[in-house]
């Protein structure tokens, strides 16, 4: 019985630990962008309101920036997919000479300091005129989703069991079948973990976009900085801050929706 | 039904021939078990039969028709794999009906035959279950009925029962052989478990480094192994280094004649077949250990030259460690270089040469209880 109760305080100290640090930021924006008037000392505002949503909403460059920040993301995702699902499946079912090296090579990305690697490459896009371009946001942004592109689904191809893809064989599959009906629908939820992650990440992204994209391309949370470092209103950078969480909280819902959480949590593992 | 024949079968991995040379022939309807130990290349075969692995040489005929260079979905074979195989994905109705799908088959027969299936395995009405849902033994008989609702030529299983407890195992077994025999499907069967091979099979093929060892029914393999391996690796089987000389080998303080010349040979007695003694003296074996299997007595004994060799004796009969005994075999085979040169045969038997038949010590056949005893 002391066991049971010790186990339960401490797992809520645990949840309260994690409330404080996760959700009470998340909660303060999301408060901060219905704020009209919150002065101190007050512990609530004063006043609450859409006025802000209202001037958020209606201004060009905020438009503008989602746009360019869903095309960016979705364009860089869908590249990423198309060049890395093959890829990962070679790499999982293939035996081709420096395959190792290779794999290894998309490790290196993460291996070094980023921004060094990108202030090299940003220094050739300026000669291919690349600099302040968006196809060149999408280049160097590819760069940086190979990894989850392509290591995820190749963990996932390698723990599909091939004797169940020669049982379909047996059965009287083609190799094609085979891959549609019995490898595929195992390696889904990795590959979908990974889209995900892709497109978050990419929708997130920050340093690069900057470096590579300004002052042309503006993606939201360049624009977010902008107005938190030059216009000092609170409640545009938390009003931006929450339209940012849209696209993650709706890919994570139709994710549970569509795979349930054991499998993702698999996918991810 | 199919007749299935193997011609110079061979296979190299690297450096490996893992197998070498392999030719059977299975007969309409007849279950083939390859026997060897992990590494004789037993599944390599199977596997070449199924389509999965491609012979370095030699070819595979069904029915007379070379199914050597056809992928596995091309050949009127089925598998049930060691694992089992079933995809998780699917529930166990779809797992049975995928073929048949596959087939472009009506509806309708998809169901009654996928149904059928199921039924005849002993699972109607687990069509809606995962198969991570089943037990062991549930899994393997979905692998089977995958295999069986086609209604392949020759049915191929490796292994199947590896995966499963004693009981289970032997349940199996016998179901496997009343639905062989009802459908009269030509099988083959890899097996590393001497005991499946015995009670299941019409013919054993005996396997060692990707060799044929030998290919016989299941009592000729027991009672006249042709190689020294084979009456090893079969059943309980003291081999002892022994000396012929001027036609008497000894060997562990046991002296047969044999009608050999000089030189070093191989004594090999079953346990069964060894009578025991009361002794005492320089020249008799000392018990060491016995243990009692209810049925029938174990008795490990140390021979004068501290060889270590196993007998049996009727429940009761007294002996325990420390005692000294004689050894009187009632049968025993020679081998040299690994070869037979005499072995024990039923009376009258005229198909080898007089020089064997002349080894013979004891003619009393053993019965078919007491081999089975002496598996388990």
């Amino acid at each position: 019985m002391t066991r049971v109760m010790r186990l339960d305080w401490k797992g809520w100290l645990i949840a309260a630990l994690l409330t404080v640090a996760i959700l009470l930021p998340l909660v303060n924006v999301a408060v901060w962008s219905f704020t009209e008037v919150w002065r101190y000392p007050a512990v609530i505002p004063q006043k609450f309101g859409f006025r802000f949503w209202g001037d958020v909403l209606g201004r060009r460059d905020v438009r503008d920036a989602v746009m360019t920040s869903l095309s960016l993301a979705a364009i860089v995702t869908a590249l990423s997919a198309l060049i890395c699902l093959p890829a990962s499946y070679a790499f999982a079912r293939m035996n081709f000479p420096g395959r190792n090296l290779f794999f290894m090579s998309f490790l290196t990305v993460y291996a070094f300091p980023k921004f060094g690697l990108y202030i090299t490459i940003a220094t050739i896009f300026i000669g291919l005129g690349l600099i302040g371009n968006f196809w060149g946001v999408v280049l160097i942004q590819l760069v940086s989703t190979l990894m989850f592109m392509v290591w995820i689904p190749v963990s996932a191809f390698q723990n599909v069991d091939r004797r169940q893809e020669e049982a379909a064989r047996d059965v009287g599959a083609s190799p094609l079948r085979v891959f549609w009906s019995i490898t595929m629908p195992q390696v889904l939820p990795a590959i979908t973990a990974a889209v995900l992650l892709t497109f978050v990440n990419t929708f997130y992204e920050t340093e690069v976009a900057w470096l590579i994209g300004a002052p042309e391309v503006r993606t939201v949370p360049l624009l977010m900085i902008r107005f938190i470092n030059s216009e000092l209103i609170v409640q545009y950078g938390a009003i931006l801050s929450l339209i940012m969480w849209v696209p993650s909280f709706l890919l994570l819902i139709v994710a549970r929706r569509f795979l349930g959480a054991q499998a993702l949590g698999r996918a991810f593992a | 039904m199919a007749e299935l024949e193997i011609r110079n079968l061979s296979r190299v991995f690297g450096a490996t021939r893992a197998v070498n040379d392999v030719s059977i022939s299975v007969a309409h309807g007849e279950l083939l078990c390859l026997l060897g130990p992990s590494g004789s290349g037993k599944s390599t075969v199977l596997r070449m039969l199924g389509g999965f692995e491609r012979p370095d040489s030699g070819s595979i005929l069904i029915d007379g028709k070379d199914v050597t260079n056809l992928p596995p979905e091309r050949r009127p074979t089925g598998m049930v794999f060691q694992s089992h195989a079933l995809w998780s994905h699917m529930d166990v109705f779809s797992n049975v009906a995928f073929g048949l799908k596959l087939r472009r088959l009506p509806r309708q027969d998809i169901r009654q035959r996928t149904e059928a299936a199921l039924d005849m395995v002993g699972l109607a009405g687990f069509g809606p279950r995962r198969p991570t849902k089943l037990s062991g033994g549930q899994q393997q008989r979905v692998a089977l009925a995958r295999s069986l609702v086609l209604e392949p030529k020759i049915l191929l299983l490796d292994e199947p029962f590896a995966s499963l407890d004693q009981h289970l195992r032997e349940r199996m077994r016998e179901e496997v052989r009343e639905i062989q025999q009802r459908a009269g499907i030509t099988m083959v069967f890899v097996t590393h478990g001497q005991d499946e091979a015995l009670a299941l099979a019409d013919r054993i093929a005996v396997m060692r480094d990707g060799r044929l060892e030998q290919v016989d029914k299941p009592d000729a393999v027991y009672r006249r192994p042709r190689t020294a391996f084979v009456a090893g690796f079969i059943g309980q089987m003291n081999l002892i280094d022994g000396e012929v000389r001027a036609g008497s080998l000894n060997a562990a303080g046991v002296t047969v004649a044999v009608a050999l010349a000089d030189g070093p040979a191989t004594l090999a007695m079953r346990p069964e077949d060894i009578g025991l003694q009361r002794a005492s003296g320089a020249d008799a074996a000392t018990v060491h250990r016995v243990i009692d299997f209810g049925t029938h007595l174990s008795v490990e004994l140390q021979a004068s030259g501290g060889t270590r060799l196993k007998a049996t004796a009727q429940p009761g009969s007294g002996w325990t460690a420390g005692m000294q005994a004689h050894l009187h075999p009632r049968k025993f085979a020679v081998y040299r270089d690994g070869t037979l040169c005499g072995l024990p045969l039923a009376p009258g038997r005229a198909d080898l040469p007089l020089s064997l038949q002349s080894l013979v010590t004891d003619q009393a056949p053993a019965s078919r209880d007491h081999l089975a005893s002496n598996h388990s």
